[in-house]
């Protein structure tokens, strides 16, 4: 199989399991199961050949862009799409049990779970899979239509009247979200007469109208990644959704639109990457981190605790365009900054994930997910509080894990940077999420005979372990990940770390 | 002089000032879906008239595809919505959403998974 | 083979750690021969390098973590001094530890983090870089905690949180301090030469600032020691381990390479921040001494003087001088075997006769004899008295201050013994010289458990051969394999001009 090959499965598969999914409901697990080994071979096979040999770009149906759409797997794309891989490989595996379809007549709920959750996972994943992978911004508009209206149905999926609403609220930022970004790229089009990314890049003319379809872009990407003011939606909607459905929904979703904004304002028009729009941008990243991480310090449910430190984290990966955008990538410390995004958003991916799944094993164990009620878990299930105190560690920054790596080269940046202002932004972010994450742990370390567990099986709690262990060796074996993302980095500069 | 593609031109921006001002002004679910259609269509007008090249050389095609490919998301997502509106006016009974923070203060039972 | 060699004595605690969580409680053989096991071996591995670093070999392992920033394991004199400390005392502890805790419940998870904990104390010993060092400082910190909150009552938990809330803000000041060094001038190995040329002094001694008040944490210096005494929450083989090896020795190891390997001593002298730090372990010294005195509880009383005795290798170190040096190394052997001598008699103390307070102790000498002999040897150690090991350390110190032209150093040596024998002294007469009172008489203090037998062997015995450990490491201190030699083989060939 070359690397031509794997990309085209890497982003086709997806849809196909999805189809199938539909077709033969009641073998929907085994359908996902087997697509999602697929997908993963075909993806490893993807990483060695790109490894190898460089970039690799194809023209769909071989036409050229404008026409065509360019679909391009270099190392960004590569390390994103191993997250999603990870995660929703664990999420399926997960979720093979509880969204089996039951025997029993009459319960709706559960028969329409089973029946709907793994086509949208995987509908999810395949939206994934064409934004990481695709060159051109309208091809971009689609798989971000396509990942919210599966991630909007996954919230709905529990059926409570809480989860629907919060469906609803995210609809109505999701839409107007992207609402705001089709108007941008039609004012994009109409300027330039081309969306693929490289080609925006080398035109010639920058007309005003680019000002404006560049804020509109990122004024609906903001809404879909939840950034700080437009967080609004995120909490109740992932707290109310089934564990697995949390899990792809806070580690995979709001990546997707991040990513697009890098690739937008590093690589589609990094000239109008002023210090403004930078430090705007990292501005209110700052101000989620902070506000994220208070409002989770403020919670009572383990469920709103996980995705307000979703919102905060999320503030994190925005640090990125104040240090390494605009005037700064061209500087030795923007290569620093750029890759400790990726780190960053790759162990979050991960520990989030293990975190929700952590989160969902507890619920099944004492049936709510209430703080005061989960006193004597750490005795109970200490396969799960390990998952959980590990995936913490990669969100606190704590050494070894992919977070510390992140942590200590966006810090280096800064110093190189001379801009202090964000170290203390993010030591003090550091301080604030071990805050609320440590009211968790020690609930949960407290002495108590529980009086009615459910027993969870430890193939179900290796999971989560699995891929906390997988956020964790990324701190100590981040060589080759790092090497492996500066493939076709667009303005690489020869500086290495200080 | 005034080419036909902008009055459609202007005629999209007032299509997206309407449905904003409709999305703003309600908050009955199904009238704010019924805006965003309309602000999606309002979209859809002006990315047509962006296509206008002269009229010996024809429209230009490409936005036309977009438009396509968007008016079918859009009725995918509208889709969507209308389900979610359905089932929350069958599961609660309202037509509108509650105010902010009320979801949080039912606590997370034993999910149904 | 030299390249493995440090991963493999890491790899000797660190192994065993995790295949212990995994065992089940009964499996005691198991667990035991495991611990004891990979002690051994890491023994063993310890000695022999000791043997070959002296004939000047090197042994490093290293591998990258992201381009210029490295992990590094390297052997050299001073790692070594660290480490077999911590190695040959893992052993005597784990030894301890299963006479202590019998047949308690959640052994596995205990035994777990107790090597878990050593590993990371192995990995701080061999650190070759500043953030190897930081990854396994952390590493401490995490696999302490479950340690300290291990009984999981309420007195643990919050001892727990008061450890984090000093322990983690300490983490973020040290890493902010490294991470200026690194993107400034590059990274930091300790075994070469450092230029800080490119900082200013007021960036210098911010720098230094916060490593000191990272290290500071775990170090006990004041004001950032108040989670020590809280600590003594935890079971007596957690606070012995705590005040004699690991989490206080970590931070007083990392002051000594920062001073000496990093800062270098003259710079810490030029930029004025060697006086400050001599007048902060001065102070720590007196303090921790004068709240020892006011204690009623042993394990309280020993966690102050702790914080008191720790700061004398702070002291040696920002005395600059070879003489102060050598006290400082010699001391953190030296202290490092007497507090765990007196951490043990504690412990044993607790569990055979119940008793936690002073008061109790009025003629526990004659029932429990072994374990008083050993308390005493390592409270005359601690007040400094010939032919006793902490005697050698001050001695070398009080020679150091007068080298550096400090001589206000000797009045706060003095202080500081007269102190210690206030409240020690008081201690030992109670022990032999009072009278055990009668059980109707004083109604609080319970009677022993089994008024004939003092406790196993492998109970009395570590804290017998820690005590006469420190009195021979004091008697022979002359001699060529003593600590002292060793602290001054390693001023000898690390003299920065």
């Amino acid at each position: 199989m070359n690397g031509e090959l794997a990309l085209v499965l890497v982003a086709t598969l997806p849809l196909v399991g999805a189809l199938l999914t539909v077709l033969f409901g009641l073998r929907g697990g085994f359908i996902a199961l087997a697509v999602a080994a697929s997908i993963s071979i075909a993806l490893f096979v993807l990483i060695l050949d790109v490894a190898q040999g460089g970039v690799i770009e194809i023209a769909v149906g071989g036409w050229e862009a404008p026409l065509g759409i360019t679909l391009r797997a270099d190392g960004l794309a590569l390390a994103f799409l191993t997250m999603s891989a990870l995660v929703m490989v664990a999420v399926i595996l997960f979720a093979q049990g509880g969204f089996a379809p039951r025997t029993i007549a009459g319960k709706m709920v559960e028969k329409r779970a089973s029946y709907a959750f793994w086509p949208l996972a995987l509908l999810l994943w395949a939206a994934l899979n064409a934004i990481f992978l695709s060159r051109d911004l309208f091809n971009i508009y689609v798989g971000l239509e396509m990942l919210t209206l599966a991630a909007m149905a996954l919230v709905a999926i529990g059926g409570k009247a809480e989860s629907i609403a919060a469906a609803m609220r995210c609809m109505m930022f999701a839409l107007l979200g992207s609402l705001l970004y089709l108007l941008g790229v039609s004012l994009l089009y109409a300027a330039h007469g081309t969306l693929d990314i490289d080609q925006i890049f080398a035109r010639t003319t920058t007309a005003n109208a680019d000002f404006v379809a560049a804020g509109l872009i990122t004024a609906g990407l903001l809404l879909k990644t939840a950034l700080f003011p437009f967080h609004a939606w995120l909490p109740p909607a992932h707290s109310n959704a089934p564990a697995p459905a949390s899990a792809m929904l806070s580690a995979l979703v709001p990546k997707a639109s991040f990513y697009i904004l890098l690739r937008f304002w590093f690589e589609a028009v990094p000239d109008l990457a002023n210090q403004a729009v930078m430090w705007f941008l990292g501005g209110l990243g700052a101000l989620a981190i902070l506000f994220g991480s208070l409002m989770a310090l403020r919670q009572m449910r383990l469920k709103l605790i996980i995705a307000y430190s979703t919102v905060a984290q999320i503030g994190y990966l925005f640090l990125v365009f104040p240090l390494a955008g605009g005037d700064y990538s061209a500087q030795p410390w923007a290569t620093n900054a750029w890759s400790a995004a990726s780190f960053h958003a790759i162990s979050h991916g991960l520990a989030k994930a293990a975190m929700f799944l952590c989160a969902g094993l507890w619920i099944v164990a004492v049936g709510h997910d209430r703080l005061d009620g989960m006193k004597g878990l750490a005795q109970a299930m200490p396969m799960t509080t390990f998952a959980f105190v590990l995936a913490a560690m990669t969100l606190i920054g704590l050494p070894p894990s992919g977070g510390f790596t992140a942590k200590y080269l966006m810090l280096s940046a800064a110093f190189s940077a001379g801009d202090i202002i964000w170290v203390v932004i993010l030591v003090a972010g550091g301080l604030l999420s071990a805050a609320y994450l440590y009211r968790p742990i020690a609930f949960v370390f407290e002495r108590k005979a529980l009086q009615t567990t459910v027993f969870v099986s430890h193939r179900l709690q290796a999971i989560p372990l699995i891929l906390a262990l997988a956020a964790t060796l990324l701190g100590l074996a981040s060589n080759i990940p790092f090497e492996l993302l500066q493939i076709g980095r667009p303005f690489a500069s020869s500086g290495e770390m200080e | 002089m005034i080419t036909s593609a902008m009055i459609f031109g202007l005629c999209g921006a007032a299509v997206i000032g309407i449905g904003l001002y409709g999305f703003v002004i309600h908050r009955n679910l199904l009238r704010r879906v019924l805006a965003f259609n309309v602000i999606g269509s309002g979209i859809f007008l002006l990315f047509g008239a962006m296509g206008y090249r002269s009229p010996i050389l024809g429209a230009d095609p490409v936005p036309q595809a977009l438009i396509i490919t968007g008016i079918v998301v859009a009725l995918s997502a509208t889709a969507l919505a209308v389900a979610l509106v359905v089932a929350y006016a069958r599961a609660t009974g309202q037509s509108t959403l509650p105010e902010d923070g009320a979801e949080h203060k039912t606590e997370d039972k034993a999910d149904e998974r | 083979m030299s390249e493995m060699l440090p991963l493999l004595i890491f790899l000797s605690a660190f192994l065993p750690a995790i295949i212990t969580f995994f065992l089940p409680q009964p499996a005691y053989g198991w667990r035991n021969g495991l611990n004891l096991g990979g002690a051994t071996l890491a023994l063993a591995l310890v000695v022999y390098m000791l043997w070959s670093v002296s004939n000047g070999a090197i042994y490093e392992t290293r591998f990258n973590l992201v381009p210029g920033l490295y992990f590094l394991l390297r052997v050299d004199e001073l790692s070594l001094l660290f480490m077999t400390l911590s190695v040959s005392l893992w052993f005597i502890t784990t030894l301890y530890a299963i006479a202590y805790f019998g047949t308690k419940p959640n052994l596995s998870r205990f035994f777990g983090f107790f090597s878990l904990c050593i590993a990371a104390t192995i990995g701080i010993a061999l650190s070759g870089t500043l953030i190897t060092f930081f990854i396994f400082f952390e590493m401490l910190t995490l696999s302490t905690w479950p340690l300290v909150v291990h009984k999981q009552n309420k007195e643990s938990l919050a001892a727990g949180l008061s450890y984090l809330r000093y322990a983690l803000p300490g983490s973020v000041a040290l890493l902010v301090a490294i991470v200026w060094l690194n993107s400034a001038i590059g990274p930091i190995e300790f075994s070469q030469p450092v230029n800080l040329q490119a900082l200013d002094d007021t960036s210098l001694r911010i720098i230094f600032a916060l490593f000191i008040m990272g290290l500071g944490v775990k170090a006990a210096l004041i004001p950032l020691h108040g989670w020590l005494p809280r600590a003594m929450a935890a079971p007596a083989p957690v606070s012995s381990l705590l005040h004699a090896v690991a989490v206080v020795k970590a931070g007083a190891f990392g002051i000594i390479r920062v001073v000496h390997d990093v800062f270098g001593v003259n710079l810490m002298v030029e930029l004025g921040v060697g006086l400050i730090l001599a007048l902060l372990a001065s102070a720590t010294i007196i303090w921790g001494s004068i709240r020892a005195l006011q204690q009623e509880e042993i394990k309280k009383r020993l966690a102050f003087s702790t914080v008191s005795q720790v700061s004398y290798i702070v002291l040696g170190v920002a005395l600059a001088g070879p003489y102060a040096a050598i006290g400082a190394l010699a001391h953190l052997v030296h202290q490092g075997l007497m507090k765990i001598t007196l951490f043990f008699c504690a412990g044993i103390y607790a569990e055979r006769a119940e008793i936690i307070r002073i008061d109790a102790l009025n003629g526990i000498g004659t029932r429990m004899p072994w374990t008083s002999v050993s308390f005493t040897l390592g409270a005359i150690g601690m007040i400094g008295l010939p032919p006793m090991a902490g005697f050698i350390s001050k001695y070398y110190l009080g020679l150091g201050a007068l080298e550096a032209g400090q001589s206000w150093v000797i009045a706060i040596l003095a202080i500081s013994t007269l102190l210690n024998a206030a409240y020690f002294l008081p201690m030992i007469y109670r022990i032999w010289f009072l009278d055990a009172p009668k059980a109707s008489s004083v109604p609080e203090i319970s009677t022993l458990k089994h008024p004939l037998s003092e406790g196993s062997l492998t109970l009395v015995g570590p804290a017998v051969v820690t005590a006469f450990a420190a009195l021979a490491v004091g008697l022979f201190a002359g001699a060529p394999t003593s600590p002292l030699s060793w602290a001054t083989l390693i001023v000898e060939r690390n003299d920065t001009p």
